[in-house]
């Protein structure tokens, strides 16, 4: 489907082109991310859906150039028109975490349980401000953490991980995401570990601060609702390539591709009992 | 409803002890994980049990199917208290309830091959697979789905979808009359996940048997349950007929949980069903009409 995996060239806050991921294995290389291209505009929602295998998650570790080192990685990522693949290590470092930002679905194994909350939050922003005292830093963690409400955060700041919810981790996580005020927060399956409650919680606070930060998301998941309610924009993935792009709305009220439609008729909906819930097996392609 | 329930389960509690901020001899505190459930599962229906993380939902499926002791209350099962069995009796049960757990991978062992998963509940109560182990083995992999050439495969040659065909057909080895779903199909992906919740209507269909579906996704839950439960804080809080329960939810934490699941906008479903109608009309699928098919060969 070249037609659909081809996007008009725009002038993108985030460019992404013809981005493949090969990894080796014993009958050679194999291509899980291929010729994909990717666009997003300031402050845009780019959701990026597919099912197990389908190459979402690494693409997002591309994006930010922290593929394992076996694998290869070909194409551009132009963030505001600066080739990220080409730059050198200790530049894209302060690319990372200074302009773009990245939340995963585990919060617990991203966070070192011997240190406090607080202490991680500020070493994370000290490390990308120099110069910053132990003060500023505190001071900022301490506002990080009420803007993504954690209650009482003066006192909260000093706790260890374990002492913290699923949910409320997920929230230091994104307050840690904030300290630098990033242009760009990628969030891999962000919600996926929580309680459907604490999802809600957690979509809404990305949407709040979206609107009042201007922050460019690109939202990594399974999960078709969930995209369906926080984006604008959508790339459907499959076994590595662009199935499907376009608005969400188009994508989820006249899906074009054979895959997509397939993926829409499977998702089990709350308000309405299919009558036989389509399989994908018959679409064809890989399994 | 004059009729025995299938399966009564009266009164239950669980405690387990927590290891506390106590001393060494100081006295263990314990934590209520069920406080106090009562449920029924009539004949050849589904009751979901439903809820977050902690509910005590998974406890309360683990209790009535006799995975782990009650510290109060009763199950019966057809009518007999069945709480205290041991030894044969309790083997004896096991042929009657049966459950398949989440993740496929972990609860088949690695090592042995399809045959000898699905027949060891028989191996376990002494029993001889009818027709012979690899016959009868075929005879289940037909009914889940999976292609009986492959009865001397171990679990890591199948796709996570074929390795819950597996489980589902070791369940299945001993006839049972009830069948415990601990979140079977929560960790497939959505293709697959739709499959799984296919075979395990058809089967019902066919066998007549009864879930207890234990979930934590509401949608998943509609597509299957007759009744619903829903679980919070070791409690169940509502009870009722699915449609009531999804439709009119009686209580505050139901509401939050319903009102919180994501939702895609109904006008565009509408629109989007509208037009794969149109697409249906104008060409024929080419697909097999019969649904079963891609479920027999599926995931």
């Amino acid at each position: 489907m070249t037609s659909t995996n081809r996007h008009p060239t725009q002038a993108g806050f985030l460019e992404v082109r013809d981005l493949t991921v090969s990894f080796p294995t014993a009958t050679g290389r194999v291509d899980v991310v291929s010729h994909l291209d990717l666009d997003l505009e300031p402050g845009g929602a780019l959701g990026i859906v597919g099912e197990s295998g389908s190459g979402k998650s690494l693409t997002s570790l591309a994006i930010m150039g922290l593929l394992p080192d076996k694998a290869t990685r070909s194409g551009t990522v132009r963030l505001d028109g600066e080739d990220l693949t080409a730059m050198p290590e200790s530049r894209l470092r302060r690319v990372r975490g200074d302009r773009v930002a990245m939340i995963f679905q585990d919060p617990l194994s991203s966070l070192n349980p011997y240190y406090t909350v607080g202490a991680q939050i500020e070493e994370a922003y000290r490390s990308h401000r120099r110069g910053v005292t132990r003060r500023q830093a505190h001071r900022v963690a301490v506002e990080a953490m009420e803007r993504v409400h954690i209650k009482d955060a003066a006192h909260r700041i000093d706790h260890y991980p374990h002492q913290f919810s699923g949910g409320m981790r997920q929230r230091v996580m994104i307050a840690m995401a904030l300290t630098t005020e990033p242009e760009l927060l990628i969030a891999d399956e962000p919600t996926t570990a929580l309680d459907v409650t604490v999802q809600a919680q957690i979509l809404a606070l990305l949407q709040e601060i979206r609107r009042d930060t201007g922050t460019a998301l690109v939202l990594i998941t399974h999960d078709l609702a969930v995209v369906s309610e926080i984006t604008d924009h959508i790339v459907v993935m499959r076994a590595g390539e662009c199935v499907e792009r376009g608005p969400v709305e188009s994508i989820f009220s006249d899906p074009k591709h054979p895959y997509t439609q397939a993926l829409l008729d499977a998702v089990p909906r709350i308000d309405d009992e299919i009558g036989a819930l389509r399989s994908l097996t018959t679409t064809g392609g890989r399994p | 409803m004059t009729a025995t329930p299938l399966l009564q389960a009266e009164h239950l509690v669980k405690e387990f002890p927590v290891s506390g901020t106590g001393g060494l001899l100081s006295r263990g505190d314990t934590f209520r994980a069920v406080d106090d459930v009562s449920l029924t599962v009539a004949a050849g229906e589904t009751l979901a049990l439903v809820g977050e993380s902690g509910s005590g939902k998974s406890t309360t499926a683990r209790l009535v199917a006799r995975l782990i002791d009650p510290t109060l209350g009763t199950v019966r099962f057809d009518g007999q208290d069945v709480t205290g069995l041991t030894g044969r009796d309790l083997h004896a049960f096991r042929s009657e309830v049966q459950v398949v757990f989440q993740d496929p991978f972990s609860s088949l062992n690695p090592r042995h091959t399809v045959e000898r998963i699905v027949t060891a509940p028989l191996t376990y109560q002494g029993r001889k697979p009818p027709g012979g182990s690899r016959a009868f083995t075929q005879s289940l992999m037909e009914r889940v789905g999976l292609d009986p050439q492959q009865w001397q495969r171990h679990p890591a040659q199948f796709s996570g979808g074929q390795a819950q065909r597996i489980g589902i057909a070791r369940a299945l080895a001993v006839g049972p009359r009830l069948v415990v779903c601990d979140e079977a199909v929560s960790a497939l992906d959505v293709s697959v996940q739709a499959q799984i919740i296919n075979l395990l209507r058809q089967l019902q269909a066919e066998e007549g048997f009864s879930y207890l579906f234990i979930a934590h996704d509401l949608a998943v839950v509609r597509q299957i349950a007759t009744r619903v439960a829903v679980m919070s804080g070791g409690r169940i809080v509502e009870e009722g007929p699915r449609d009531r329960v999804f439709g009119d939810a009686r209580h505050e934490y139901t509401r939050t949980l319903l009102a919180a699941v994501p939702r895609i906008r109904p006008e565009w479903e509408a629109r989007r069903r509208a037009r794969a109608a149109e697409r249906a009309a104008a060409a024929p699928d080419p697909v097999p009409a019969d649904a079963t098919e891609s479920v027999r060969r599926g995931a």
